[in-house]
């Protein structure tokens, strides 16, 4: 008998159960939905993100917002349809190479993504793992620079998980992104940047987006 | 001696059954089982006509209320005479607050005063603001909290003895944070609790003195 | 093994560990109070409530979910390996990298990985396997084990950093907090760059999506994750929970209870290889599914709920014991409340007989427990095994139920015992060792009763 058989019958030994009986259905999860407007949901959002918020009353601006925000650096930018709208990935400096993308990723001072969307209850970035937003802008550059359209700010988790039960159904994966990389292993002492992005920048576009 | 003046003065008649012994509870927490239902047969039979039991410690109480049912698993006679019983049996300042409903007993106590949590009133019993409440009417006293109120004294039964070096720093711990509040007494609804820091804070050197709730609200300084 | 009682009066002696440990895990007990305070989580008690339901349900049906995981995953184009012991899963780490040609293994914490010491058993083969948690790689380099679940080197100072930096990198030493954390950055980038696979733990399974969910606040995780050609998760059978939804419980339990997050810096919920068109990602995606003795907990009804626990460390945070002995003092890699639950039923409670009776029985563990594991009753549960197996105490305790049903017995013992309680012997020296002697009253309850009633 093979490893899996032998613990499957443990289980089921242990359990009292037979093969192939029904379970019970499992207890619901308690979901805390909070209604909150979007001006009370940006409020919230602007005090709970451990970084800089900028919010952008079209593309335009915040396109200008994040050549700000580089002030000449160079960047790596996803290929998102949304930083295409912004302007980003035609700036001067910003690599869009998909064939550079991890060497470009590891020299590069800055990442630059969107979002699947973003929580205000705990001030998180959510990135879905795609062929237009792949993983290592947003982990490998020591500044992460996030541009989102204002209607993907839920209020927190909770409404995301009601909204998208099955999130990695149609994304290798998902990554909530809540501050800045940080260690309190020594002393306690906190420590921002010690493996990922140790600043986070939020850009929030508002007005309608089709292509968001 | 405290506890029943106290009872007698509001008007309880308090009757002492020298048959009684003890709750069980250090066999029960070492794991013999068989010797703890003996003696916790003991105190049902002697306990199980009186009207109410009141216990001058809550880790007592909690053994009857929260700890006969589990030990009688099995014995549906002893596991009715516990259902019977147990709402009869409260902790002292439990029955004061709640069944009493006294809170003002006159006492007359001009000390300061920090109170500690005994684990099991606090966590089994779920008493925090009674005995609070109890000393916040007593004459002249003045309660400081203490940093670690919450935090156990390292009593624990046999565990004070076998691992008696932990539980020796787990009462230091304690004493530097009733030391540091600068009362002149501590008071606790447990005596073992207060035995442990009688003798950690007499190791210590420092002059403050244990005393259980039911003196200070006996007391007519 | 006995009680290791030079090694716990050595930890107690020394002032500068015990500050460590008293002052750190202060600081993750009250950051974890104020985080669930009703204030600003009313919905605290019931999520615990609903989160143990969830792991109580999920390990009911344990069969159902692991079969249910298993083909989630592979529907995404992972695979599930099963390991009976640890053994197994190494032999399957070692396979894997031989044929992957991988000499480079980077890891983030985890704890199951831990328990079966799979660093030891892949360094015996040549393969480096490089912890990439901060205080996991110091810990690594110093040749230690964690010291607490959560916070791996809670009780090392930056002296203590910079000394074992000096010797193991070679590097000018240099205690400024800072600067060890971006050497760490700097050395490990490089191998997260360079490894051929990358290990982490999980802290959830889930079984609609297959997905490994984990927790973390320096991106290592992630790095070791996304970087490396090849991601293996290890994790015992007893981490499924049914669904991604799930997490809207333990999410908010869990980052609160360990250190008063209300999410931590980074979550991670990965459910299989890159797909088609990513330009990043592993190409390989497996799930180590370990038993290592926790199918025997599982077929234990009275203790299967210790298998609930989701290793937030905050039972030890709040142990009046831990907080005294730290974590090197457990004969095994969990320590705390929680440590002396799973210990002796992983490992045969003949080992350590002595570790369920190392406590005071305070409760402090329970109150924090955000799945509700009620581990003073497990302790009583293991204590009333440990005397079964061996009563070294019967005797005492026969006299003592003896005496206790003879009142009258008592009284006069109790008499008898008033007098004689200044004598230097068994547990009255211990005692003593320690404490005082109150001072003993002139009469007994009975006597002053008896004078009052007259």
């Amino acid at each position: 008998m093979d490893s899996r058989e032998a613990i499957l019958e443990r289980v089921r030994a242990g359990l009292g159960r037979k093969l192939g009986q029904k379970p019970l259905p499992p207890p619901e999860p308690l979901l805390r939905i909070d209604t909150l407007g979007a001006s009370g949901r940006l409020e919230l959002f602007r005090r709970k993100l451990m970084g800089t918020l900028t919010v952008a009353a079209d593309a335009a601006v915040a396109g200008r917002a994040v050549a700000d925000l580089l002030n000449g650096r160079e960047a790596v930018a996803s290929g998102h349809p949304f930083l295409e709208r912004c302007g980003i990935r035609s700036m001067a400096r910003v690599f869009t190479d998909p064939a550079e993308l991890r060497n470009a990723c590891a020299t590069a001072g800055v990442g630059i993504t969107s979002a699947y969307c973003l929580l205000a209850e705990t001030g998180t970035i959510v990135l879905r793992a795609t062929p237009e937003e792949p993983r290592l802008p947003s982990l490998l550059p020591p500044v992460h620079i996030a541009v989102v359209p204002e209607e993907r700010l839920l209020t927190n988790l909770d409404e995301m998980l009601s909204m998208t039960p099955r999130p990695v159904d149609d994304a290798s994966a998902m990554v909530l992104i809540s501050g800045p990389s940080r260690t309190g292993d020594i002393e306690q002492f906190l420590v921002r940047g010690v493996h990922g992005p140790g600043e986070i920048h939020v850009v929030i576009v508002q007005g309608k987006h089709r292509d968001s | 001696m405290a506890m029943v003046d106290v009872l007698e003065r509001l008007g309880f008649t308090v009757e002492f059954r020298r048959e009684q012994t003890c709750c069980a509870q250090p066999a029960f927490n070492s794991g013999y089982h068989t010797e703890a239902r003996t003696v916790a047969a003991h105190f049902l039979d002697t306990f199980g006509d009186a009207d109410t039991i009141v216990v001058p410690s809550g880790s007592c109480t909690s053994m009857i209320t929260h700890h006969y049912a589990e030990l009688f698993a099995g014995d549906a006679k002893r596991q009715q005479q516990v259902r019977e019983l147990t709402p009869r049996v409260f902790e002292f300042s439990q029955f004061l607050v709640d069944v009493a409903q006294f809170d003002d007993l006159g006492a007359s106590f001009p000390h300061k005063v920090t109170y500690h949590d005994s684990c099991h009133a606090l966590r089994e019993l779920g008493l925090k603001d009674a005995p609070r409440r109890l000393l916040g009417k007593v004459r002249g006293l003045e309660l400081v909290e203490m940093g670690a109120a919450e935090e156990c004294c390292g009593f624990g039964g046999l565990f004070s003895v076998k691992f008696a070096p932990i539980s020796g720093a787990m009462a230091r711990t304690k004493v530097e944070s009733i030391v540091a509040t600068g009362a002149t007494h501590v008071v606790s609804v447990d005596s073992s609790c207060l035995m442990q820091l009688r003798g950690a804070l007499a190791r210590a050197g420092h002059r403050i003195e244990t005393v259980h709730l039911a003196e200070v609200l006996a007391s007519r300084g | 093994m006995r009680v290791p009682e030079a090694a716990i009066r050595k930890t107690l002696a020394d002032a500068n560990l015990q500050l460590a440990i008293y002052t750190n895990t202060g600081r993750f007990k009250e950051n974890r109070s104020k985080a669930v305070a009703a204030e600003v989580l009313p919905e605290y008690q019931e999520l615990r409530t609903r989160a143990a339901a969830i792991k109580r349900h999920t390990l009911d049906f344990l069969d159902v979910y692991l079969l249910q995981f298993e083909s989630a995953v592979e529907a995404h184009g992972g695979k599930v390996i099963w390991a009976s012991t640890g053994e197994e899963a190494a032999d399957f780490i070692l396979k894997l990298a031989k044929e992957r040609a991988a000499s480079l293994i980077v890891k983030s914490k985890s704890m199951t990985s831990e328990e079966i010491d799979l660093n030891e058993r892949l360094a015996h083969h040549e393969l480096e396997a490089v912890e990439t948690d901060l205080g996991e790689y110091i810990l690594q380099l110093a040749g230690q084990k964690p010291f607490h679940i959560v916070a791996p080197a809670i009780h090392m100072t930056r002296n203590d950093v910079a000394d074992v930096f000096t010797e193991k990198l070679g590097i000018e030493r240099d205690t400024v907090i800072e600067n060890q954390a971006m050497t760490a950055r700097r050395v490990l980038r490089e191998k997260f760059l360079a490894a051929g696979i990358g290990v982490t733990g999980a802290n959830f399974l889930a079984a609609d999506a297959g997905a490994v969910v984990i927790v973390e606040n320096e991106g290592n995780a992630r790095l070791s994750h996304s970087a490396p050609p090849v991601h293996v998760a290890i994790a015992g059978i007893e981490k499924l929970i049914p669904r991604v939804r799930d997490l809207g419980v333990f999410l908010d339990l869990l980052g609160r209870s360990a250190s008063g997050q209300a999410l931590t810096s980074y979550t991670s919920i990965v459910s299989g290889p890159k797909r088609a068109g990513e330009l990043d990602g592993p190409e390989e995606f497996y799930v180590v599914l370990l038993d290592a003795g926790r199918t025997k907990l599982l077929a234990d009804k009275e203790k299967r709920e210790s298998l609930q626990c989701i290793r937030c460390g905050a039972c030890l945070n709040a142990c009046p014991v831990y907080r005294k002995i730290g974590g090197h003092n457990y004969p095994w890699v969990y320590s705390g409340p929680i440590g002396k639950v799973i210990t002796p039923q992983f490992q045969g409670r003949g080992k350590d007989p002595w570790l369920p009776f190392a406590s005071s029985l305070c409760g402090a563990c329970a109150e924090v427990c955000p799945v509700k594991i009620d581990i003073p009753g497990l302790l009583l549960q293991l204590r009333r095994e440990a005397v079964a197996a061996d009563p070294a105490d019967r005797l005492l305790f026969r006299a003592w139920a003896w005496l206790m049903t003879r009142p009258a017995m008592y009284g006069m013992l109790a008499r008898i015992g008033l007098r004689f309680s200044g004598v230097e012997m068994g547990p009255l020296a211990a005692w003593r060792a320690e404490r005082d002697f109150p001072a003993v009253p002139e009469k007994s309850f009975r006597a002053l009763w008896k004078e009052r009633k007259k």
